[in-house]
């Protein structure tokens, strides 16, 4: 990939003060983190905690009631469509058309990127040879397996070079294998091409394994944030999946 | 942004004619009503000295296909929506303006494909040849019916959250919308009432612009209908950039 690594002087995501109320309910409540350039990220709850709501409101999907988002420097709020072009996005839930080919996916993400017609191409073939999935170019997506389509939706989202990728769920009902392939290329697309990966999981072993930073998000607030072993030695556990169910446990129960 | 469009189209055309239940649907549908009324109501209309009945009724056949098409198409995009697809269109720096427009074009593409199929299948049935004139008013008041209704799909899509309902409320709207058009039954000679809701109804201004494109005879002066039927489409996509702003997967 010809991508440079991050070098932006601002951090990949800083979000200030961010608050969502829903029917009343405060589901985020004055939210506020940064995501440094270049590392891998992840915000974990339990359900219910906003995470998703967050996601949303950093991928300019929900306008934040109060608060200020920058990605890349750029305040999402006033130049929602500048921002847009400095992530990717690979939502918990297939967004792929099911009934186009791999090949016209691709095609069409390039189109809403403003990608030159002459570069496509290169672009689509380097994506798909980064995820090894060349030979499903052209095979209908509705044909493809879980593991098939989360590779092919995360080459789709790095196909317009963003330094910032956001991941909601990305290992979700996939097989040990296809988790491992996907780390390796996480980690790969991390340390070779400097991209900032923001991701949300429930699977804590993997955070623990491949994450540099942890925000731990409950009732719309974050509860802690910082690097892994901190968070370990912090709460006096032995591993994170342990020391988020303490953070994370309600008034009087023990975990 | 023309590639964007362009992207959409193809998409709503591509996914049309993959989909082969849908292109079976499309184009039997019409022909189960050309079938039903027009062999049932042909002896009797040309009984009452009325002429053809496949000449009167294929402006209606063909409004009608492009309107259940172009209104059903709204389900396509409560599909995206429940699915996911229209999460990476809302998230690409592409304005929804551009993103809805994109859409109806493509949906009112499909509904012309089968207007035009059915229209010579109507055509072949009366032995009926317009001219080159005639085609070109045809062809812009069927189209100007197509984006109205893709449009007002695009609002039903963009305003309802449940699917299931869907095809009911949209057989609850299009039924009134297809009886009160003149599409099966001639407008002269009915009751002041049905009159009057018929003339409420833009699909009555699309229907006899064809009509009279092809026969010569119209109800209401094809500019007034042609201004009725834009200006209708026009706002009816005003609200429907309204709703699909407001769509928050």
């Amino acid at each position: 990939m010809s991508q440079e690594p991050a070098t932006s002087p601002f951090p990949a995501i800083a979000a200030e003060q961010l608050v969502k109320t829903y029917n009343g309910r405060r589901v985020v409540d004055r939210l506020s983190f940064t995501v440094n350039a270049g590392e891998i990220f992840a915000f974990l709850g339990p359900n219910g905690a906003g995470k998703t709501t967050t996601i949303k409101m950093l991928t300019t999907l929900l306008p934040p009631d109060e608060g200020r988002i920058l990605i890349n420097g750029v305040d999402s709020a006033l130049n929602p469509m500048e921002a847009r072009r400095h992530f990717g996005v690979v939502f918990q839930d297939c967004t792929l058309d099911p009934a186009m080919t791999v090949q016209e996916n691709l095609w069409m993400h390039c189109a809403f990127y403003r990608i030159p017609r002459p570069e496509r191409p290169a672009r689509i073939d380097h994506v798909l040879a980064l995820f090894g999935v060349t030979d499903r170019r052209n095979s209908l997506v509705s044909t493809l397996s879980g593991g098939l389509k989360r590779r092919i939706e995360i080459a789709r989202a790095l196909l317009h070079r963003p330094a910032l990728i956001f991941l909601d769920e990305p290992t979700l009902g996939l097989d040990p294998q296809s988790r491992r392939v996907l780390w390796d290329h996480l980690k790969e697309l991390q340390s070779r091409h400097g991209t900032t990966i923001f991701l949300t999981s429930h699977y804590l072993d993997e955070v623990e394994r491949y994450a540099q930073t942890v925000a731990v998000i409950k009732n719309g607030q974050i509860v802690t944030q910082g690097a892994v072993s901190m968070i370990i030695d912090k709460a006096r556990h032995n591993s994170l999946e342990e020391s988020f169910l303490s953070l994370t446990a309600e008034d009087g129960s023990t975990a | 942004m023309i590639d964007v469009l362009f992207c959409l189209w193809l998409r709503q055309v591509r996914g049309f004619l993959r989909a082969r239940g849908r292109v079976v649907s499309a184009f039997a549908q019409p022909f189960i009503f050309l079938v039903a009324l027009g062999l049932g109501f042909a002896p009797v209309f040309r009984k009452a000295g009325e002429g053809d009945y496949f000449t009167f009724l294929a402006p209606g056949v063909i409004g009608a296909g492009i309107l259940f098409n172009a209104i059903y198409s709204g389900a396509d995009l409560l599909w995206d929506r429940q699915f996911g697809f229209i999460k990476e269109t809302l998230v690409s720096p592409v304005s929804r303006h551009w993103i809805l427009l994109g859409r109806a074009l493509g949906v009112a593409s499909v509904a012309l494909i089968q207007a035009l199929v059915v229209g010579m299948t109507c055509l072949v049935l009366s032995a009926t040849w317009p001219g080159l004139g005639q085609c070109l008013t045809i062809f812009v008041f069927a189209l100007l019916v197509a984006l109205l209704f893709a449009f007002f799909g695009s609002i039903l899509g963009s305003v309802m959250s449940d699917a299931q309902s869907f095809s009911q409320i949209v057989n609850f709207t299009v039924t009134p919308i297809f009886y009160l058009s003149g599409a099966v039954f001639p407008l002269e000679g009915q009751s002041s009432l049905i009159r009057g809701l018929a003339f409420c109804n833009p699909l009555t201004y699309g229907i006899d612009g064809m009509r009279g494109g092809l026969s010569g005879h119209y109800i209401i002066a094809p500019s007034v209908s042609f201004i009725i039927l834009a200006f209708s489409t026009l706002v009816t996509a005003c609200i429907a950039q309204y709703a699909f702003s407001r769509i928050r997967p």
